[in-house]
């Protein structure tokens, strides 16, 4: 009969993640998706009243209408559009990733990294394709 | 309640699964969203986009009703979401509960707003 000792190695400590190690940390692309799942929808939740105003002045009048065209062709409202639109379709696609994932579809590493990088190959031209619309280049 | 003995690994977890239908409700009402941009989005290809097919677009009230389901699971949809937002970062219970009810109140007027939106055109 032998005996075991334990080997008495320093195991390595994990710890929740400060500031400093966030810069360097390296978040696999599904991360990225993760967290700009959130912030996209906070954006989106900060944004609902003006959202909510644009929608409204869409359909009061043909006079609103107008007021809303002046308005979105003032080019800051144009970035503050487009940074909306952007986080709309990046929260609608990752979205339905996240459904799918819930669905136990693709769960496996890699065709889970494989949809990371449609939900980044999907929302970017879309969103670079509302920035040509937006202003005025198609 | 306290069942003699029920404690340590023969405590009895049940919980009342609030999770589970804050859970549910979030992937439900995305699906509703989804399908309504879907709507959206495919009636505004077909044409050219003016105050009047927009406007006739939100006319009947079927799409009145459609919409503010739509807009109702939104914001449930962002409650679920921005709570879960707090939950994880926001630790006093006070700044935690003042934020919730704000956000809670906050979204009954837009959706209270949502309505006369849709039913002035």
């Amino acid at each position: 009969m032998s005996t075991f000792t334990a080997t008495k190695r320093p195991r390595r400590l994990y710890r929740n993640l400060n500031f400093p190690l966030l810069l360097t940390y390296r978040l696999p692309l599904a991360g990225v998706v993760s967290i700009m799942h959130r912030v996209s929808g906070a954006v989106l939740f900060l944004a609902l009243p003006f959202l909510l105003w644009l929608f409204d002045l869409s359909l009061i009048s043909e006079v609103s209408f107008e007021r809303l065209r002046g308005l979105a062709s003032n080019f800051l409202i144009k970035l503050v559009l487009l940074l909306l639109i952007w986080s709309f379709l990046h929260h609608l696609i990752a979205g339905i990733r996240y459904l799918m994932l819930d669905l136990h579809i693709g769960l496996g590493l890699k065709s889970s990294r494989t949809s990371a990088i449609v939900v980044y190959a999907v929302s970017v031209p879309l969103t670079l394709l509302a920035a040509l619309r937006l202003f005025g280049a198609i | 309640m306290a069942r003699p003995g029920a404690i340590g690994s023969k405590r009895l977890v049940v919980g009342a699964h609030y999770g589970v239908g804050s859970f549910l409700g979030q992937r439900i009402t995305s699906v509703v969203l989804v399908i309504w941009v879907l709507l959206i989005g495919l009636s505004l290809l077909s044409g050219s986009l003016s105050y009047d097919t927009w406007a006739a677009m939100f006319a009947p009230l079927w799409m009145k009703v459609i919409s503010l389901i739509a807009l109702l699971s939104l914001f449930y949809h962002a409650w679920v979401g921005v709570r879960n937002i707090w939950m994880d970062y926001v630790t006093p219970v006070w700044a935690r509960l003042l934020l919730q009810s704000i956000t809670v109140l906050w979204l009954i007027g837009c959706a209270v707003w949502s309505v006369q939106i849709l039913w002035r055109v």
